[in-house]
């Protein structure tokens, strides 16, 4: 397996009260090998969407990725790129899905114009010839009729087709890592089940790696073949889907998992996290997940690093050093 | 351009949108085609009968040079009607294209020609106009359109800024961004298109404006020169003969109020499709 994207030591930092910055993503590391798929989970506010922005350079104002983190694409210092060299990366290398497909398409303009658009940002063509291969496009994420879709204005689709459009749109340029930001949360479940079938088609038929980023586990089990858990601007917890559903270590992944009901075991009632996930300018020194955490102990107060709990396991916890 | 579209039909709809309309065609319509159909403006047919009332042979009579007031008011319509529309194009352009380079690029660049439009706008316009006016004997008229359209952008880049900032944070523009969408491309295709309605209401309410400044310049002796006739000089010549004659400054005048109030009527209709919300 080759490593087409690393990360390392990302860190993402807004203006805050009186001349402070706050870190919405503290320190965030991890790789993603050619052709698999990487679920990055985690509650909202928890810095993974900022996440996936900043791979294109795409912060908000007044957001900046701090210096000394690292974005490296095949050889490409991602962060230092700028201008024409930003933008020939930007959908040609790493494409995006976003997760409303409702306002991601332009009203005005048809599909077809939309898809067109994608392929000609990138590729020296004749307009016919870009319109084939939208055909083609709409072809291979599923939409029946793509010939008479071609000419359609998004609101005359359905949710599911669009988001099956903006991936078209993402794939017209034929990136190597597809990033998908919550690609099913504004859908129906059953059309959830579908759009996730097309993203997993097309990772293995174009060889493409997928971060995927989502707050739902049931997405993550049977479709990722690693898991990053965020919480308050940090990984973890980071392990194989199958080691992660085995064994879900770190008190925080243990506390998503009792909140998840299941279909399968005897009736339990579900427990949730207390509280919810503090704002970044309220972030507790020492492990983060302190004041939630049902395990806190002496040593929680200080910072945990991702220490091992099994090979290839990772998580952020004193707890780890114990067995 | 779809919603432009769109917004012109709905003004269409509304009556007095459409009674604005149609006041305007008939105005442009007769401005177009008029002066092939009428007695030369300049010529004075019966110059020892001094101002003939309105008759057979001169609908609206004829002024103290004996010179067709129809006539006149109707090329008037081309001179206004002219001046008005190439000052607010030049005026919708500047300022749609400041207000896009100030919402997109934000940052310094915004607050510099911010500033700039906050001093403009706390200057009279018409204070700045008889200012740099005065400076010629005779205004040439090309100078004259000139100046309106550049004197007219400042709200009208307000208004495409804050269009192109709350457009800035729509999903699309995001997403083009996201797969690599040329700067311009976001620009011309993406914020362009989509604050055309806006923009487009701004102008044709600009037309009433700029044809009540061009008239108001003219009657000050600064605007459009004699003899090429306009209906703010028409009223200005009237002035010693408004009462002997006053059928050639009320002609004019009435000619002034019904397209400006037509323009405004239109321009309201079309408000009220853009932003429905708006009173």
């Amino acid at each position: 397996m080759s490593r087409v994207l690393e990360i390392e030591d990302l860190r993402i930092s807004f203006p805050a009260a009186r001349d402070t910055r706050v870190y919405p993503v503290d320190g965030v590391s991890f790789g993603l090998e050619r052709g698999e798929t990487l679920a990055l989970v985690g509650e909202s506010g928890c810095g993974k969407s900022l996440t996936s922005l900043a791979l294109l350079q795409l912060v908000p104002s007044p957001g900046r990725i701090e210096p000394g983190s690292r974005i490296t694409l095949g050889n490409d210092d991602v962060l230092a790129l700028k201008g024409e060299a930003l933008r020939r990366i930007r959908g040609r290398r790493i494409g995006m899905i976003f997760q409303d497909p409702m306002t991601s398409l332009n009203p005005v303009f048809t599909v077809g114009d939309q898809i067109v658009e994608g392929i000609l940002a990138h590729f020296k063509m004749p307009r016919g010839k870009a319109r084939e291969r939208a055909l083609h496009l709409l072809q291979e994420v599923g939409i029946p009729d793509p010939g008479e879709r071609l000419q359609a204005y998004p609101h005359q689709l359905s949710g599911g087709m669009r988001q099956r459009v903006m991936i078209a749109i993402a794939l017209a340029a034929e990136p190597e890592i597809l990033v998908a930001d919550e690609p099913t949360t504004a859908l129906d479940v059953t059309v959830q089940a579908q759009i996730l079938e097309v993203l997993d088609r097309l990772r293995t038929s174009r060889g493409m790696a997928v971060l995927l980023i989502t707050h739902d586990l049931g997405i993550v089990a049977g479709r990722a073949d690693r898991v990053a858990v965020m919480y308050a601007g940090q990984i973890i917890e980071e392990t194989s889907t199958a080691r992660l559903f085995a064994n879900p270590s770190h008190p925080y992944t243990q506390g998503l998992f009792a909140s998840v009901p299941r279909i399968t075991g005897p009736l339990k009632r579900l427990t949730p996290i207390g509280g919810s996930v503090p704002a970044p300018s309220a972030w507790p020194s020492g492990c983060r997940f302190r004041p939630r955490c049902p395990k806190a102990f002496d040593k929680s107060e200080l910072e945990p690093p991702l220490l091992p709990v099994e090979p290839d396991h990772r998580m952020r916890c004193w707890l780890a050093e114990n067995g | 351009m779809t919603s432009a579209l769109a917004s012109v039909k709905a003004a269409w709809r509304n009556p007095r949108g459409r009674i604005g309309a149609i006041l305007l065609l008939v105005v442009s319509v007769a401005a177009i085609v008029g002066p092939w159909m009428l007695p030369d403006p300049l010529a004075q047919p019966d110059i020892l009968g001094g101002s003939l009332p309105p008759g057979p042979g001169h609908p609206f009579g004829t002024d103290q040079l004996s010179r067709d007031v129809l006539s006149r008011v109707v090329s008037g319509a081309r001179i206004s009607l002219s001046v008005a529309l190439l000052a607010v194009g030049l005026s919708a352009t500047i300022g749609a294209a400041v207000g896009m380079v100030s919402g997109y690029w934000g940052g310094l660049v915004d607050a510099g020609l911010m500033r700039i439009v906050d001093g403009a706008l706390a200057i009279p316009r018409l204070f700045i106009l008889l200012l740099v006016l005065a400076v010629w004997e005779q205004v040439p008229l090309p100078a004259l359109i000139f100046l309106i359209g550049a004197t007219g952008w400042f709200a009208t880049s307000r208004l495409v800024r804050a269009e192109v900032l709350r457009l800035r944070e729509e999903g699309y523009v995001r997403a083009a961004e996201a797969m690599g969408a040329r700067r311009r491309h976001v620009l011309f295709r993406h914020l362009l298109p989509n604050t055309m309605g806006p923009l487009l209401v701004a102008a044709t309410l600009g037309v009433g404006d700029v044809i009540l400044l061009e008239a108001g310049l003219s009657f000050l002796g600064l605007g459009v020169q004699p003899p090429t006739p306009s209906w703010g000089s028409m009223v200005l010549d009237s002035r010693e003969v408004l009462v002997s004659a006053p059928w050639a400054g009320i002609f004019p005048g009435l000619a002034i109020v019904l397209t400006v109030l037509s323009a405004n009527l239109f321009g309201d209709a079309l408000r009220d499709a853009v932003d429905p919300r708006s009173i």
